[in-house]
C-alpha cells in the first residue's frame, strides 16, 4: 500500500466494560493474538476499515481503573498510551470504552486519558441496556461536558458500531506524535476531586435508575454462604464432567484419525527413519497431545461462559479465603480446577490473576494437580499390582489408590503453595479489591469468537514448540541404531536407552530398574507415552492399547511392589512433561521459574519416590 | 477538607490505644448501610498508604459514597460484597478496615 501505514487506535476500558465484545465487533476474526515484547501480557491486534475507506488497526489494552499501572496488564496499558513502551508506536488515538450504565468510575479514567492529549473518542457501550432499564443519557451534553466526542454502542448487536465507526473517521488521525504528553501520577487530593466532577458530570447528564436488583437477587442466591458453595460446586461438577466425559467421544475420533491417517501414510512410505520419523515421531507424538484439544475447547467453554456471564469474580469471592490460607489468590481456583485436564490450559487460565506473584504461585503448583495424562499410567500399574478387592466395607481398592493418587496432587498442590508463601514470598498477600460486575447474558458470537482464538493458539503451539520436541525425541530414541544381528529392544542401542543405563544409578534408590528410567525420557514429551515405551522395553510387539493388557503380567513379575509403589508416587510429582515446561517458559517469560519448577518438582518426587520404596520395602519384609 | 487522619499523626498512635472499630467498614455486618466519612491508615498494609488510599479511591470509596454491605463469604464472613454508589465491590475485611463509615 502507498502512503503513511494504517493509523493505530488503542481501545482502553475499564473491566467489564464490554471492551472485548466491542474489539470483537470491530474487528471479527481479523486478530493477532501475540505477547508484548518482554512482558507476558497479552496482545490482541485487529484491524478494520472505516466507513470511507481507511484501513486502521486497533489494540485492545488490558482494562484498567486508571493510568497509574499496578500490575504488569495495567502497566501496559499505561505505557502503550503514553508512547513508552519499547516497540509500539503511540497510538494516533485513543477509544475510551465505557459501560453505559456505570459510568461513574470511567469518566475519572477518560479525565485522566484527556490529559495525555491524543485524539479521543468516548464510546458508551451497552446503551441499549440503560434504555430498556428507563435510563437515559444526554450524549451531546456528556460530549460538551468531556470536550471530546461521546458516541453510543451496542458492541452484541449487528450495527451497534455504526456511530463509533464514523466517529473515527472524523478523528485527525496521523497528527504527529507530541513530543510531551500532560499525563502525571494523580495523587489521593486529585483523586478525590477527579471523583466529584465525574458525580457532577452525572448529575448534569445522565439519569439511571439503577440495575441493580437482578444482580442483586442473583447474588443473594449465588454468594450465600451455603447455597453458593453448593451452586458453585455443581458448576465444578458439571465442569469436570462435561471435561471428561462429553470430550471423550471427540478424543476417540481424534486418536482413530490420527492413527488411521498415520498408519496410511506409514503404508505409502517406504520402511526406514522417514517412516519411522513421520509414523513413531511425528503422529504418535503430536497426536498424544492434540487428542487434549476437545478437552481444551469444553474448558474453555465454560471458562469464557462464566466470565461473560460475571460468576468468575463470583467463584473468587467464595474460595478467597480459603485460598488465602495457603497463599493463593480466589482467582487461582479456576486454573487449578483447570489443571486436573491438563495443565497447558490451566497454566494458560492463570492469565485471569492480575497480580504476577499471586500468578506465579498458582502456575508453579498447576503441574501438581492430576492431569488426563497421567490416567493411562496409573491405570496401568494399578491393574498390574494392586488387588482388585473390597475394603473398608465395600470400597474398592484400586480406586481408593487412584483417589489417593489425586488427593496427594491436590494436598501437595495446597502445601507447595503454602511453603512458597513462607519461603519466598513471606509478606502477607496483596489487598484484594476486586469488582463484581453486575451479571449479563453471555453474547454467543463472542463465546465462539473466543473458543476459536484459543483453540488456535493451542494447535499453533502443538504445531511447533510441541512438534519440535516430539522430533527431538524421536531422534533420542531411535539413534543409533542397534548393529547388525544385535538382540534386545532397539531402543536399548539408542542415545535415550544409554542415557538411561547412565542414569539408572540415580533411580536406583528409589527402586527403578533401568527399563523405568529409559521409559522415563520419551515420558518427557507426554506422561502416557512412558506406557508404550515399557511395551518396547520389555520387547513387546502389541501397539496402542493392548500394549497396556500384554503388559501386566510382564510388569507383575518384573517389578517388586515397593517399586510399583515408588513408580506411582513419581508420576504424582514428577517434572514428567516439556510441554508444561515450554508453556510455563513462556506465560511467565523467564527461564528462571520452569527451572524452578523443575527442580522442585524433581525433589519432591525422588524424596516421596524413596519413601515409598523403603518404607513399603520394610512392611513387606 | 479531607476527614483522614493525617498520615505522620497515625503513625504515632500505637495499635493497642485504636480501640474504638466502630467507625470500621471491616466492622459492620450484611445488610449495614451508610456512607464513607473517610480513609485511614493501617499499621500493617503490605503496600504503601498512599497506594492503598487511592487503590481504595479509584473503586469509588471517596468520602460522601453510600455503602452497603450485601453478601459476607462464607469462611469467617470473610470477604464482604460492598455497594458502593453504583458498584459492586469485593474486599477482605482487613482492608475494608481502613474505610472510615458512619451509619445512615
Amino acid at each position: 500500500m502507498n502512503g503513511p501505514a494504517a493509523p493505530e487506535i488503542a481501545l482502553v476500558g475499564c473491566p467489564n466494560s464490554g471492551k472485548t465484545s466491542l474489539f470483537n465487533a470491530l474487528t471479527g476474526s481479523r486478530q493477532k493474538v501475540a505477547n508484548y515484547a518482554g512482558v507476558t501480557v497479552e496482545r490482541k491486534e485487529g484491524s478494520f476499515v472505516t466507513p470511507s475507506g481507511r484501513p486502521v488497526k486497533i489494540l485492545d489494552l488490558p482494562g484498567t481503573y486508571s493510568l497509574r499501572g499496578r500490575s504488569p496488564d495495567e502497566i501496559v496499558t499505561r505505557d502503550v498510551v503514553l508512547g513508552r513502551l519499547a516497540g509500539e508506536e503511540i497510538p494516533d488515538a485513543v477509544v475510551c470504552v465505557a459501560d453505559a450504565t456505570n459510568l461513574r468510575l470511567v469518566l475519572r479514567l477518560v479525565m485522566e486519558l484527556k490529559a495525555v492529549g491524543r485524539p479521543m473518542v468516548l464510546a458508551l457501550n451497552m446503551m441499549d441496556v440503560v434504555e430498556r432499564q428507563g435510563g437515559r443519557i444526554d450524549v451531546e451534553r456528556l460530549s460538551q461536558e468531556l470536550g471530546i466526542p461521546v458516541v453510543s454502542t451496542v458492541a452484541i448487536k449487528k450495527g451497534g458500531t455504526a456511530a463509533l465507526l464514523s466517529a473515527i473517521d472524523t478523528l485527525p488521525l496521523h497528527e504527529d506524535p507530541p513530543t510531551e504528553h500532560g499525563w502525571r501520577e494523580p495523587s489521593a487530593a486529585e483523586i478525590r476531586a477527579a471523583h466529584a466532577e465525574a458525580a457532577r458530570i452525572l448529575h448534569e447528564c445522565a439519569f439511571h435508575p439503577g440495575n441493580e436488583h437482578l444482580t442483586r437477587k442473583l447474588d443473594a442466591v449465588l454468594l450465600h454462604p451455603v447455597f453458593g458453595i453448593v451452586i458453585l460446586l455443581a458448576v465444578l461438577f458439571l465442569m469436570f464432567q462435561a471435561v471428561f466425559s462429553w470430550a471423550a467421544p471427540a478424543m476417540d475420533l481424534i486418536k482413530a484419525t490420527i492413527e488411521w491417517t498415520g498408519v496410511e501414510v506409514g503404508g505409502v512410505l517406504p520402511d526406514g527413519l522417514l517412516k519411522s520419523l513421520v509414523v513413531d515421531g511425528i503422529f504418535a507424538g503430536v497426536g498424544a497431545v492434540l487428542v487434549f484439544l476437545p478437552q481444551i475447547v469444553i474448558l474453555f467453554f465454560f471458562i469464557i461462559l462464566l466470565e461473560d456471564f460475571g460468576y468468575m469474580a463470583r467463584a473468587a469471592f467464595l474460595m478467597d479465603r480459603l485460598m488465602a490460607g495457603t497463599g493463593l489468590h480466589g482467582r487461582a481456583f479456576i486454573p487449578l480446577l483447570s489443571s486436573f485436564a491438563c495443565a497447558i490450559p490451566g497454566i494458560m487460565a492463570a492469565r485471569v490473576i492480575e497480580n504476577r506473584r499471586d500468578r506465579i504461585a498458582t502456575i508453579m503448583v498447576a503441574p501438581l494437580m492430576t492431569c488426563s495424562a497421567r490416567l493411562p499410567v496409573y491405570t496401568l500399574i494399578i491393574a498390574a499390582f494392586i488387588p482388585d478387592r473390597r475394603v473398608l466395607g465395600g470400597f474398592g481398592l484400586q480406586g481408593l489408590v487412584m483417589f489417593g493418587l489425586f488427593a496427594a496432587g491436590i494436598v501437595s498442590a495446597l502445601a507447595v503453595a503454602f511453603v512458597m508463601k513462607k519461603l519466598i514470598w513471606r509478606e502477607a498477600p496483596e489487598p484484594f479489591i476486586m469488582e463484581l460486575p453486575d451479571y449479563k447474558m453471555p453474547a454467543p458470537a463472542n463465546v465462539a469468537l473466543g473458543l476459536w482464538i484459543r483453540a488456535g493458539a493451542f494447535l499453533r503451539k502443538a504445531g511447533t514448540v510441541i512438534l519440535a520436541l516430539m522430533i527431538l525425541i524421536w531422534f533420542l530414541s531411535t539413534f543409533p541404531a542397534p548393529p547388525e544381528g544385535a538382540t534386545g529392544p532397539a531402543i536399548d542401542w539408542s542415545i535415550a536407552g544409554r542415557i538411561g543405563h547412565f542414569l539408572a544409578p540415580v533411580f536406583e534408590p528409589i527402586g527403578f530398574n533401568w527399563q523405568i528410567v529409559v521409559a522415563l525420557i520419551p515420558g518427557m514429551a507426554a506422561r502416557e507415552v512412558a506406557v508404550g515405551v515399557l511395551g518396547t522395553v520389555y520387547a513387546l510387539s502389541a501397539t496402542g492399547d493392548e500394549v497396556g493388557r500384554a503388559l501386566q503380567p510382564v510388569l507383575a513379575a518384573a517389578w517388586s511392589l515397593p517399586t510399583a509403589l515408588s513408580f506411582l508416587v513419581w508420576y504424582v510429582f514428577a517434572p514428567q512433561c516439556v510441554s508444561t515446561l515450554a508453556v510455563v517458559r513462556r506465560e511467565t517469560n523467564s527461564r528462571f521459574w520452569p527451572a524452578v519448577m523443575f527442580a522442585y518438582q524433581f525433589a519432591l518426587a525422588y524424596v516421596a519416590a524413596f519413601a515409598t520404596f523403603h518404607i513399603a520395602g520394610a512392611l513387606l519384609r | 477538607m479531607s476527614l483522614a487522619v493525617d498520615i505522620a499523626t497515625a503513625d504515632l498512635v500505637p495499635a493497642g490505644l485504636v480501640a474504638d472499630t466502630s467507625d470500621r467498614l471491616g466492622r459492620r455486618s450484611r445488610g449495614w448501610s451508610g456512607w464513607v466519612t473517610g480513609l485511614t491508615p493501617a499499621a500493617d498494609l503490605t503496600i504503601t498508604w498512599t497506594e492503598m488510599e487511592r487503590r481504595l479511591l479509584e473503586m469509588g470509596f471517596v468520602e460522601g459514597a453510600r455503602v452497603e454491605i450485601l453478601q459476607e463469604g462464607p469462611i469467617g464472613r470473610d470477604p464482604i460484597a460492598v455497594r458502593v454508589d453504583d458498584l459492586t465491590v469485593a474486599l477482605r475485611r482487613r482492608d475494608a478496615d481502613v474505610i472510615l463509615v458512619a451509619e445512615a
